[in-house]
């Protein structure tokens, strides 16, 4: 197969820009559907600055916020699970099959167990605290998994991430089964992926990470299609296997602790936002990651969106939506393709 | 072609059983026997520590007079009797059941990593005890038992159904990756279910598990079913070995690739559905055994799954024993001292292996 045809590239340019308004065309429904409708119109308005006070608040203090979390947390999931699947060689490989998402909830589950109250100032430790722990997750199994004299091999990281995944979660059904029943569903809620009441600042801790991994490792494409050749062919064609492997590892796991920790361990983005968009534009990561991200984002906000408005008055949390109408249509083409 | 980079992945993660490392293969009689025998006297003394320690401290003579001359009218017999024996068997079977389950899954898919959490038996059982405990709650434990064995069915018959769809069958590659995703949708579902009626942790608690509620009546129900099964698929184990050399030269030597695999995945339902639905989900069990019992007495599965059924059972007696004793009389559960004992022996196995698995 001739990977380097212009035709792929153009396609996948084409592929992008329809991701791209599908994107587009979702945050618009997004934004208009929930407990208060808007009218796009009145979206627009409000957005340009005119809208009425009610509007206003509707938009800008609870939807946007919410909207764009979901927004970045899908692409980074997405992306996280592509540059995961490079490196590893494994296209099972997600941030849940590495344990980060486990990380994330026990981190979760101490800032429960400290028993902080859930309201004001405090929520904001949340997430930093399962970001903690998703990092201590990730710093474990790289420091378990480094050789000295192989750097990070793939398979060992996945048989580690997978025992450290086993740790976590014990640690955490442990501390879980001494919670009282509403801390718990809380608790259960969040890392369901429940984007519920999620605030600017959440907006602005998220987006700088994103912004800056996403593009470090998109200018790293080459390095991940290397990797697919195997670490000796990779190193002979000029790639150093092993130092870019760590750094690329890094970024990957900083997207989805990221991530995980402002939208909550949403498993499945990271394991099938690649896959669909091999299918779409080919294996070469230079086209790779922009669509894996832009499905990522369009499956996780479409999923919010469907978990908030259809469920009234109780919402849905977003994963477990994205499970149920993406796990079939995953199935779907796994079945069909030859 | 269109998972190139995909299966290329896969197919990367060495089997242990390929044909080209032969270092690690070829284990003498001797060795195996030895092994074998050392694992049999571990069980049986894990199994007589577990039967006498307990909240209640017992003599040795009390224990022997109490398993060999039953006497109704004693209270300590009575304990032994009603309450540690059901519980010592019960864990000596179920980890037998979930590590040769393993061992199959591995066997048959030719993934290192699979185990019977990858088929979404465990996620199936789940999945449909939330729905029993949202919908019917308060069932008795012999109800929540059958319906979550239905629910590995459930889960299984999903992969089955989408093995028959495919056209040509689900390869290995596929069947691991459908098993996954499986998984993950009921996983998800059941959070959603348990999110939306308010009863996650009531599914914490059981998705936890725990030999606590065994008693004799269910053993009578389990016990003949696994040690059947666990009999049966004896005669398999050759087929699995030249399965696990991969799919080419498994066909070359006449196998059946898709009876095998039904047969095998029959079995893994049955031994791992009807564990989850006593027990509750036991992970890691079906994972870490069968990688160790390969160590131990090579890439052969007609000794890989012998060996798993011992130590499985061994490492569950053990856990069971500490979950009991490590913070009387409250006890933990089995699933978190499994995590606890084979988690870092699992991680000294990885850090040490210097080739790849």
């Amino acid at each position: 197969m001739n990977f380097n045809t212009p035709s792929r590239g153009k396609r996948s340019i084409i592929v992008s820009i329809t991701l791209l308004c599908i994107a587009i065309a979702v945050i618009v429904i997004s934004l208009n559907t929930g407990t208060i409708r808007l009218s796009p119109v009145a979206v627009l308005q409000t957005l340009l600055g005119n809208g009425s006070s009610d509007d206003q608040i509707v938009l800008f203090d609870y939807r946007l916020p919410r909207i764009l979390v979901t927004v970045l947390a899908g692409a980074g999931l997405g992306i996280a699970g592509a540059a995961l699947q490079g490196i590893t060689r494994n296209p099972l490989a997600d941030p849940g099959i590495l344990g980060l998402h486990a990380g994330a909830a026990f981190g979760l589950m101490v800032f429960v167990s400290l028993s902080f109250t859930m309201d004001g100032s405090v929520a904001l430790l949340i997430p930093l605290f399962a970001f903690a722990g998703s990092v201590a997750a990730a710093l474990i199994i790289m420091l378990l998994s480094y050789d000295r004299h192989n750097g990070v091999s793939p398979i060992k990281l996945i048989l580690v991430g997978i025992a450290v995944a086993a740790g976590f979660h014990a640690l955490t059904l442990y501390l879980s089964l001494r919670l009282d029943e509403d801390t718990y569903s809380f608790a259960a809620r969040w890392l369901a992926g429940s984007v519920w009441g999620r605030d600017w600042i959440h907006v602005q801790a998220l987006l700088p990470w994103i912004v800056l991994c996403i593009s470090y490792i998109w200018s790293r494409s080459k390095t991940l299609d290397a990797f697919n050749l195997g670490d000796a062919a990779a190193t002979s064609i000029g790639t150093p296997v092993r130092s870019q492997r760590i750094i690329l590892l890094l970024c990957a796991v900083a997207l989805s602790a990221v991530s995980v920790s402002m939208a909550g361990g949403i498993g499945f983005i990271g394991l099938a936002a690649p896959h669909l968009a091999r299918r779409l534009v080919g294996p070469m990561h230079r086209h790779l990651i922009p669509a894996a991200g832009l499905i990522g984002m369009v499956i996780l906000v479409t999923a919010d969106t469907i978990g908030r408005t259809i469920f009234q008055p109780n919402a849905i949390p977003a994963g477990v939506v994205v499970a149920a109408i993406g796990a079939p249509y995953f199935l779907y083409l796994l079945v069909r393709s030859k | 072609m269109k998972y190139v980079v995909g299966t290329k992945g896969v197919t990367r993660i060495q089997h242990p059983g390929l044909p080209h490392r032969p270092s690690n293969s070829r284990k003498s009689a001797v060795t195996v026997g030895l092994t074998f025998l050392s694992a049999i006297a571990i069980l049986l003394l894990s199994m007589f520590v577990a039967i006498s320690l307990g909240a209640k401290g017992l003599t040795l003579e009390t224990v022997w007079a109490a398993i060999f001359q039953y006497n109704p009218a004693l209270t300590p017999h009575q304990i032994i009797h009603e309450l540690r024996l059901p519980r010592v068997l019960a864990a000596v079977i179920i980890g037998a059941a979930f590590a040769v389950a393993g061992a199959l899954m591995q066997g048959i898919t030719r993934n290192p990593l699979a185990d019977t959490g990858i088929l979404g038996i465990n996620a199936g059982a789940t999945f449909v005890v939330a729905l029993s405990f949202a919908f019917w709650p308060g069932l008795p434990y012999g109800w929540i038992m059958f319906l979550s064995f239905m629910g590995a069915v459930l889960g299984t018959l999903l992969i089955f159904l989408l093995g028959m769809a495919a056209p040509g069958g689900l390869n290995s590659i596929r069947l691991t990756v459908a098993g996954a995703v499986i998984a993950a949708m009921l996983t998800s579902l059941s959070t959603g279910v348990a999110i939306y009626f308010d009863l996650s942790q009531d599914l914490a608690f059981w998705y936890a598990g725990g030999f606590g509620g065994i008693e004799w009546r269910h053993l009578k129900l389990i016990l003949p079913v696994l040690l059947a099964t666990l009999i049966l698929i004896m005669p398999l184990a050759r087929r699995v070995s030249l399965m696990s050399l991969g799919e080419e030269v498994a066909i070359n030597l006449g196998i059946n690739l898709r009876w095998t695999r039904l047969i095998a995945l029959a079995a893994v339902v049955v031994l791992a559905g009807v564990s989850v639905s006593a027990v509750g989900s036991i992970g890691f069990v079906g994972l870490v055994i069968p990688h160790i019992s390969r160590k131990l007495v090579g890439v052969d599965y007609r000794l890989i799954i012998p060996m798993s059924s011992l130590l499985g059972a061994i490492l569950l007696v053990l856990a069971d024993l500490g979950s009991r004793i490590v913070n009387p009389p409250e006890e933990l559960a089995v699933g978190i001292m499994v995590a606890f004992v084979g988690v870092p022996f699992f991680l000294y196995l990885a850090r040490k292996e210097r080739r790849a698995l």
